[in-house]
């Protein structure tokens, strides 16, 4: 058995190195073939979005359809600033994206550094009680959630939008996991000298952790950017939505007025786009973690 | 002096501690139990509260509505895992080597994560578009007339799987790539040695080593995928017909629009269940390979 198999490899290695010249570079066309359908159906949607929104009146409804604006204007960007406040919902979801992204990185590593650097008691049975949170769906906390921020009166008002999604225990659990991993003698030196615990925590502890910070901060900044369901619950006045409610809205009224709404989308994909080009690993960093929470 | 340094432990245990957990206990801890409470009443945000046991899940069980919302969810899960699993192992595959452009590729099939659900359905419903739609003047082109997608009831699932397929491949493949760096490039070599074609070595290497990784990506879809919203909302609003109507809208209608907190909220938690349930699995079988 084990020698036809063998004597099988032998005549597989013969014939290959017959092919050698040939196979290889067929297989590498294949290869880079395959890659440019995968990475064509992943940007032709972009490049249609854009093409579309630079598109005059009337010219979204042509066939065959015009991949390149025959006559580019960006007059879809003019009416969709002027006739709509797609650059006060753009202010609104900075704001929002930046507090959150603050509030989530800051209170999140401080908790860690309790959890990980410190001793109390009950310490492990209170930081179960946050790990076990994290497997309820936030369908399951929103609807108490709007009634609290009711009885607050922060419906329709920024502090709603934020205070309630900085705390998600994702953002506690990992900076935890990175504070573990630090050498008790580095902490116990700096109290030699004299440190107390603010000190350690933000000369040695945070330092250390910076890459997951980082990732954590893109993270938390692509879901407050990209999140829908939480400012469609608190918000009904149009002059606080974020881009992605107010994207929304803009549809409803229209909605078949393509090269305007696609002007929107861009508008709304762009600041993300930006970002994502200079902190790419930090965005892939942070999602893969995001699926290791579970 | 041991008294002085316990109160001054105190003093920074409540400095690092007492903001986060503060705000944890307010919109995380309280709201899952008060959820639970609510799930047992009847209440419409204005009267008065009244305590109905389990009618809520009683009523439920026997809503035609929420059955509805239940099967279309499953019907979504069915499409939308085997096409993520399989283009995203694709392009992991395709991308786990060394090669030019690596990394263009990568962020190229990375890009649609980052989008919002929101920017993607749009685009997605303008591609979708029957009469001037880029897919349908590309059918057109080969001879095919193309559907009518998001406006036939049969059809209008099926285009809320793809555009959510298309969104999702490149999270799926980055976490095939991280199993695909644990497996020893050793394996590979006995196995060309032995004289096994990259096929071959697909099927009995790459893919049974893999399987924790498909595991673990399978549920982690499933649970997202148990919270579909954004782009029904966006893409179809659940119609035409209810045909694309699924749990988490069902939710969002009962407490947003019709003010029934109390049903709503029972559903959300039947919804946590199903959920619970994979999330179970996930843990009983980690456990296991840790054994």
């Amino acid at each position: 058995m084990a020698g036809e198999y063998s004597s099988n490899a032998l005549i597989d290695r013969n014939t290959r190195s017959k092919q050698s010249n040939k196979r290889p570079i067929l297989n590498k066309i294949l290869f880079y073939l395959l890659l440019i359908v995968g990475a064509s159906t992943m940007l032709i949607p972009f490049l249609w979005m854009i093409s579309t929104s630079l598109k005059p009146d009337g010219a979204t409804m042509v066939l065959p359809p015009e991949f390149v604006p025959n006559e580019p204007t960006t007059q879809n960007y003019e009416r969709v600033t002027q006739q709509f406040p797609m650059m006060r919902f753009l202010w609104n979801s900075i704001v929002v994206a930046v507090l959150t992204t603050a509030g989530q990185m800051i209170f999140s590593s401080m908790a860690a550094y309790a959890f990980a650097r410190m001793q109390f008691r009950g310490r492990d049975k209170l930081f179960l009680l946050y790990l076990a949170t994290m497997m309820v769906p936030t369908q399951v906390t929103m609807i108490p959630q709007f009634i609290l921020i009711k009885q607050f009166g922060w419906l329709d008002s920024y502090p709603g939008l934020i205070i309630p999604t900085m705390f998600a225990v994702f953002g506690t659990f990992l900076m935890r996991q990175a504070m573990l991993s630090i050498p008790r003698e580095l902490e116990e030196a700096a109290f030699m000298d004299g440190a107390n615990h603010f000190q350690v925590f933000y000369r040695v502890c945070l330092p250390l952790i910076k890459p997951m910070l980082a990732a954590l901060g893109i993270f938390t900044f692509m879901q407050s950017w990209n999140n829908f369901l939480w400012p469609l619950i608190v918000i009904s006045n149009e002059e606080l939505a974020t881009l992605p409610l107010g994207l929304s809205l803009l549809q409803g009224r229209w909605a078949t007025d393509w090269g305007l709404m696609m002007a929107g989308v861009v508008i709304s994909v762009l600041p993300i786009l930006i970002v994502y080009l200079f902190a790419q690993k930090y965005f892939i960093q942070g999602m893969t973690m995001s699926g290791m929470k579970e | 002096m041991v008294g002085m340094t316990r109160k001054k432990t105190l003093f920074w245990l409540c400095v690092f501690l007492l903001p986060n957990l503060l705000g944890f206990l307010t919109f995380i801890g309280a709201p899952i139990v008060s959820s639970l409470v609510i799930s047992f009443t009847d209440w419409d945000l204005l009267g008065e509260i009244e305590f109905i046991g389990f009618d809520n899940y009683i009523r439920l069980a026997q809503d035609p509505e929420f059955w509805v919302s239940f099967r279309n969810t499953i019907f979504f899960i069915l499409g939308y895992i085997p096409l993520v699993l399989i283009f995203g192992l694709s392009c992991a595959l395709l991308l786990n080597k060394q090669m030019k452009f690596r990394a263009f590729f990568r962020a190229t099939f990375f890009l649609p994560v980052i989008t919002s659900w929101v920017a993607v359905s749009l685009v997605w419903k303008w591609l979708y578009n029957p009469e001037y739609g880029l897919i349908n003047y590309a059918l057109s082109t080969i001879g095919i007339a193309g559907p009518e997608w998001l406006n036939d009831p049969n059809t209008a699932m099926i285009g809320v799987i793809l555009a959510s397929a298309w969104k999702d491949i490149g999270f799926v493949m980055v976490l095939f790539l991280g199993g695909l760096q644990n497996i020893s490039p050793s394996f590979y070599e006995a196995a060309s040695i032995d004289g096994a074609g990259k096929a071959r070595q697909l099927w009995n290497i790459t893919i049974p080593l893999l399987a924790p990784t498909t595991f673990f990506v399978t549920i982690i879809s499933l649970i997202n995928s148990f919270q579909v919203f954004d782009q029904v909302m966006i893409m179809t609003g659940g119609g035409p017909g209810g045909s694309t109507e699924v749990m988490v809208q069902n939710i969002y209608n009962h407490a947003f629009r019709y003010f029934d907190m109390g049903y709503a909220s029972a559903m959300s938690w039947i919804l946590f269940l199903v959920i619970f349930l994979f999330t179970w699995i996930q843990m009983k079988f980690q456990d296991k390979g840790a054994h």
